[in-house]
Order: structure tokens, then C-alpha cells, then sequence
């Protein structure tokens, strides 16, 4: 973990509520993987006062970017932030996604909802790079909530969306989507990322049928470095289940390891 | 360059800039971050007895300039810590302060004693804000008797220097300071959070899995500066304030008003480096006023008019 206060942003994309920021940093990029994530100051001020996590969209070089939604003010602040400035990050943060045995004649099906897409471009040109199979399925409340497409296209990553409305794509939760895909054929893993509630469907799906899934979760933050114990989830230990920090042991997961609170 | 060395009488430190308990884990969290023989000490996270799990989540909620946390103090316990953390701290050549927590009376005097046969510890900050199951969540620092009380016994118990941290969640702070003096402390911090809480107007929910939870940040200095003040008049005995600390002037205002050294807390959450940021900021400030001691600035606070 580095911390580098001064990463500047190299380019800037927006799509309504959505951002796309392009920085250099020597420090966060060298060691960064897929699933790891930053914590952002979003003022130099100490209001908002915390710094907020946001995970790496990709990360090559000495260039990595950031994907994110306005979601209140801290991302807003982020949000109006201009070619040319620069960004106070600590990172790269956490442990990302376990990718050993994805080789070739392997294949990994993705799966993101909303912002939760933004951590998978950059393990899916992980994977790809390691010759693995790539499906991606990405899914928002409506077509707007979807602005990645072409850039996965692009990438050359396959790619099947969804949107609540029917307005682009399968009609219908991303989960939902995935379940009629698996009817059709078995990658040989999956991954998700996404609000908790698509979270839990998805581990319950891969539990039911005992495929290897690992799910990245989120929680309020307040270092994002493993001291304050805010991010706790329940987590399987000896047949028990213990607090574990999403920061530090996560924020990816196994399904088989987490504990849903029962409905 | 100024000399910064804080002398607590019945501890020396290397400068006056420690950080708070549970702000900045066991130490070695951050190592990438600081040199922990940079900075004056550190606090650890507060210690029950026995290994302990904490509160439900949420955990933390962000409010304006500060946060509450209801982390619910879960730590390793006292023998892990022993085994494995103390060795490794001392590697590092760093002043180690103990927070004792306890629920009930009993439980602190256990902590203390446990510790009492292993070296590499500086003092014990008794953390008399914790709540009693038993007494309704009271806890001792909610009134004089108990603290009075607390203190002695665990005075006897020791066989280090006892520094009391005080809660600011009372009526009458300088109070409760004169008990913990009256009881034998050797020395006081102040202030603990206070007691606050959030709610989602939206879901009609407490933001918090505990409901209410310890404000902390920079909203909290003016109070804590204010207490830190009162307490000062009231006690002999050093004091060592906190309470939204973030820059090396933050820190001098504490000594402005009667601390002899202070503590660092939620701004290592935002900065991990703040506290020897601060460190270098209180040397700044001396070199460019020519003031060759930061001792002198002890509670030179000049209220005539
Ligand atoms: C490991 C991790 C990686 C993340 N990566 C991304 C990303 O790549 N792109 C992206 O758009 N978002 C990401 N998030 C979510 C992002 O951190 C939050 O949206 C952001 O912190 C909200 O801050 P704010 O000030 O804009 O909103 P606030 O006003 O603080 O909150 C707005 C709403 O978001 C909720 N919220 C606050 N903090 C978090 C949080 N840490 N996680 C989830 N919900 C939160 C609040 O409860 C509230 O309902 C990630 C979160 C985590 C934990
Ligand atoms: C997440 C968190 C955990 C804390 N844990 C402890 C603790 O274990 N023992 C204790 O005495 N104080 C604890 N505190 C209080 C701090 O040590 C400090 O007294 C308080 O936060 C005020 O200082 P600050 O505004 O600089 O953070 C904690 C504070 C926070 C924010
Ligand atoms: S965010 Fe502080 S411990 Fe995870």
C-alpha cells in the first residue's frame, strides 16, 4: 500500500452520473490487481472528512483509472474534478480476485450491476491476457446505467447486458440473466461485484450449483488500511461465523465463505 | 531545530505527539506509513481481558467534519496481545501506552495485572468509558465515586504509571479529573468521543447497528479544547488532550490550554501519516518564532484582558 497525494488526472469521461478518470501514479499502479481498490480524498478540506473507496476500472504502466457514480457528496466532489488536477490516494488497497488456475481452456464468467461493473474491466483483460475465456454480463435499472458497453466491446470482451426496464438488452436483473446463460453451458468460475442484495443472489446461485464464485462486497469504510474495523462482514470460520474486515481480507470473497444475515 | 521533548514526570517523551486508541490499530498497521520511533508514542487499541468481537454493523456513519463509530471495541485480548504484539512493537523501538478497558470493576484490575508481568509497556490509559452490562451500560467515568474508586485500586494494582482517560459525556468534567487525581492517577487524557447519533430519514432507521456511537473529528475540538481547559485548572497532575487533532497548530492549541502532550485520533484514518506530519508542523511553527522549547507554550493560554 502506497500513498501518493498528488495522482493526476490525465483524462476525464462522464455519462450522466457516471465518471471515468484516468490518472498517473507511479506509486498505485506498480503493484495493483484486479479487485484491489483505492481510498480517495475528495477535498483537501476535513468536510467530507473521509476519504472513499473506490476500486481500480484498470491499471497498466504508470496510468490506472477509477469508474464511479455520483452516489452523494463525497462522489460529486470527485466528480467535478477537471483534467489536470490531482487526486489523494492511498492504494492499492486490499486483496483482489484469487486468478490462479485461469488459463487457457478455462473460462470466467463476469458478472456487474451499475457501478459494480467497474472493477471488472480490468479482470477481464487480466484473464483474457492469460488466455482464459471471458463473458461479461452487465446489467443497470435502464440503458443510461449501462455506459460501458463500447468500451468492452471495444476490448474485445464478450459481452451480454441487461437493464430492470428492457430498454437495452435482456429484460430483467443482471442474476436473472445469469441464470438463464447457465442453463446453456458452465464457465468454469464466476465473479461478481455489486450492490448486496445482487451480491447474496448470486453466491446463493453459485452455492446451488456448486460452482466456484467470488463475490466482491462493499461497506462504509472509515480508513480502508485494516485499523478501524468499520467494513466488518460475517465470514465463515471453523463453522462459525467471525467479523471479518472487507478492506483487508476482502473486499473479494469466496461464496462458499460468506454469511448472509438470514431474511 | 526547537526541542520538542514532553515530559510527563513519570514518563519522557521524545515529542509531545502520541495517537488515540483505536485509531491507529496495534502499531505496525503503520509501518509503511511512519517510523514509530518518530512520534512521541502510541496508544494502542483499547484491551478487555479475553479476545471480543464487537457490534453489529453498520459501524461508522460520516457526519459533518467528524464520524460516529459503534465499533464496540472488539480486540485480541491481552494474551494474544502479550504473545505476539508487544515482541514486535518493541522491535520498533516505539513508546507503547496500554487502553484498559474492562467491563466491571474486576476486569480492568485482570488486564492490568496480566500485563503487569511483560516488559515493553510505558503506562496504562485506563479507558473508564466502557460500558458496565451489569450497571445498565453505565460506566465508571459518568461519576466521581466510581472513578475515584476504579482509580485507586487499579493504582495499587500497578505497577506502571496510571493515566485516566475521561469521558467528556458529563456535567461537570473537572470533577471527575479531580477524582482520578484524588484516586492516584498519575496522569489524565481527555476527551473520549461523544455520545451521539444518525438517522436515515428516508428508511426510518438509526444509521448506526448500535444505535448511538462516539463522535470523533474535527467537529469535536472546540469541546474538547474547552475540557481540556477546565480540566487543567482543576488537576496537577499532566494532561494529555485530544479530540480532533489534525494539524500541528490543532496540537499546539491543546498545549496552549494546559496539555503536556496530545493525541492523534480520526485524522490517521484520513492521513496515516498525520500524526508525524504533526510532529514536523509543531517544530515548523517553534523554529519560525524562535521559541526553542514547545514545553514553554504549557498552558500559557492568557485570559486577562
Ligand atoms: C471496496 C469498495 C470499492 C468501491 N468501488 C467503487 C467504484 O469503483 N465505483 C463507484 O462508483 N463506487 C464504488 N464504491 C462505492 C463508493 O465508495 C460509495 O458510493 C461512496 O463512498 C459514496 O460516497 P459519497 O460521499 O458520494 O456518498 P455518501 O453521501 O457518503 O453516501 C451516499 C450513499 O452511499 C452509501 N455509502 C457510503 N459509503 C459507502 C461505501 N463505502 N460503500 C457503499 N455504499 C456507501 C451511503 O450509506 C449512502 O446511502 C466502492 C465501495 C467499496 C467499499
Ligand atoms: C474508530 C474509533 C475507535 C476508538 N477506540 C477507542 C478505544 O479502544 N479506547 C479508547 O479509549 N478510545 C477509543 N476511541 C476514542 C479516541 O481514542 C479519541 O479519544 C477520540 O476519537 C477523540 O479524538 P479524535 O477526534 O482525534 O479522534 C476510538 C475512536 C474511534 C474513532
Ligand atoms: S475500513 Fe477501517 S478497518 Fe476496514
Amino acid at each position: 500500500m502506497r500513498h501518493d497525494p498528488a495522482a493526476r488526472i490525465i483524462q476525464k469521461k462522464t455519462w450522466g452520473d457516471f465518471h471515468l478518470l484516468r490518472l498517473e501514479s507511479q506509486a498505485l499502479s506498480s503493484e495493483a490487481a484486479p479487485g484491489q481498490f483505492l481510498m480517495v480524498r475528495t477535498t483537501d478540506g476535513y468536510d467530507p472528512l473521509l476519504r472513499r473507496p473506490i476500486s481500480l476500472h484498470d491499471a497498466g504502466g504508470i496510468g490506472l483509472e477509477i469508474f464511479f457514480r455520483v452516489a452523494g457528496r463525497g462522489t460529486a466532489l470527485l466528480a467535478a474534478k477537471k483534467e489536470g488536477d490531482i487526486l489523494d490516494c492511498l492504494g492499492p488497497l486490499g486483496k483482489g480476485f484469487r486468478l490462479d488456475g485461469f488459463g487457457p481452456d478455462k473460462t470466467a464468467w463476469l458478472v456487474g450491476g451499475g457501478r459494480g461493473i467497474a472493477p471488472l474491466f480490468f479482470l477481464a483483460r487480466t484473464l483474457l491476457s492469460k488466455g482464459a475465456g471471458v463473458r461479461v454480463f452487465y446489467g443497470g435499472k435502464t440503458v443510461s446505467e449501462i455506459p460501458l458497453r463500447e468500451k468492452f466491446e471495444s476490448a474485445g470482451i464478450l459481452l451480454d447486458c441487461s437493464t430492470d426496464d428492457g430498454s437495452f438488452g435482456f429484460a430483467g436483473l443482471v442474476t436473472t440473466l445469469l441464470e438463464h446463460e447457465l442453463r446453456a453451458g458452465r464457465p468454469d468460475g464466476f465473479f461478481a461485484c455489486g450492490p448486496d442484495p445482487m451480491m447474496e443472489r448470486a453466491g446463493r446461485l453459485a452455492l446451488r450449483l456448486g460452482l466456484p464464485a467470488q463475490l466482491s462486497l462493499e461497506a462504509i469504510m472509515g480508513c480502508g488500511f485494516g485499523v478501524c474495523w468499520s467494513c466488518v462482514h460475517r465470514i465463515k470460520k471453523d463453522n462459525e461465523g467471525a467479523w471479518r474486515k472487507i478492506c483487508e481480507d476482502g473486499p473479494v470473497f469466496g461464496a462458499d465463505e460468506i454469511l448472509w444475515e438470514e431474511a | 531545530m526547537a526541542d520538542l521533548r514532553a515530559d510527563l514526570g513519570f514518563l519522557q517523551l521524545r515529542n509531545p505527539v502520541l495517537t488515540a486508541s483505536g485509531t491507529f490499530g496495534y502499531g505496525m498497521e503503520f509501518l509503511s506509513f511512519l517510523d514509530l520511533s518518530a512520534i512521541g508514542g502510541i496508544v494502542v487499541k483499547g484491551l478487555y481481558y479475553g479476545p471480543r468481537e464487537g457490534n453489529p454493523p453498520p459501524r461508522l456513519v460520516e457526519t459533518a467534519s467528524g464520524l460516529i463509530n459503534a465499533i464496540g471495541l472488539p480486540g485480541v485480548g491481552v494474551e494474544h496481545f502479550a504473545a505476539d504484539v508487544l515482541p514486535e512493537l518493541r522491535k520498533h523501538d516505539a513508546t507503547v501506552i496500554v487502553n484498559v478497558c474492562g467491563d466491571g470493576d474486576e476486569e480492568y484490575f485482570q488486564v492490568i495485572e496480566f500485563l503487569n508481568r511483560y516488559d515493553g509497556i510505558a503506562a496504562y490509559e485506563l479507558n473508564i468509558s466502557c460500558p458496565n452490562v451489569k450497571l445498565n451500560g453505565a460506566c465508571p467515568a459518568m461519576n466521581p465515586h466510581m472513578t475515584r474508586t476504579i482509580v485507586a485500586t487499579a493504582k495499587q494494582r500497578s505497577r506502571r504509571p496510571l493515566v485516566v482517560k475521561l469521558s467528556p459525556n458529563v456535567t461537570n468534567i473537572a470533577e471527575i479529573a479531580r477524582a482520578a487525581e484524588d484516586g492516584g492517577a498519575d496522569g489524565i487524557s481527555l476527551i473520549n468521543t461523544l455520545l451521539a447519533m444518525a438517522v436515515d430519514l428516508e428508511t426510518r432507521r438509526p444509521k448506526l447497528g448500535n444505535v448511538f456511537g462516539g463522535l470523533s473529528g474535527p467537529a469535536i475540538k472546540p469541546v474538547a479544547l474547552r475540557m481540556t481547559y477546565q480540566v487543567a485548572q482543576a488537576v496537577r497532575i499532566p494532561i494529555i488532550g485530544m479530540g480532533g487533532i489534525c494539524t500541528g497548530r490543532d496540537a499546539l492549541e491543546f498545549m496552549l490550554v494546559g496539555a503536556r502532550a496530545v493525541q492523534v485520533g480520526t485524522a490517521n484514518f484520513v492521513d496515516p501519516a498525520a500524526s508525524v506530519r504533526i510532529v514536523h508542523e509543531i517544530a515548523e511553527y517553534c523554529d519560525a518564532r524562535g521559541i526553542a522549547r514547545v514545553a514553554d507554550i504549557v498552558g500559557t493560554l492568557e485570559t486577562n484582558r
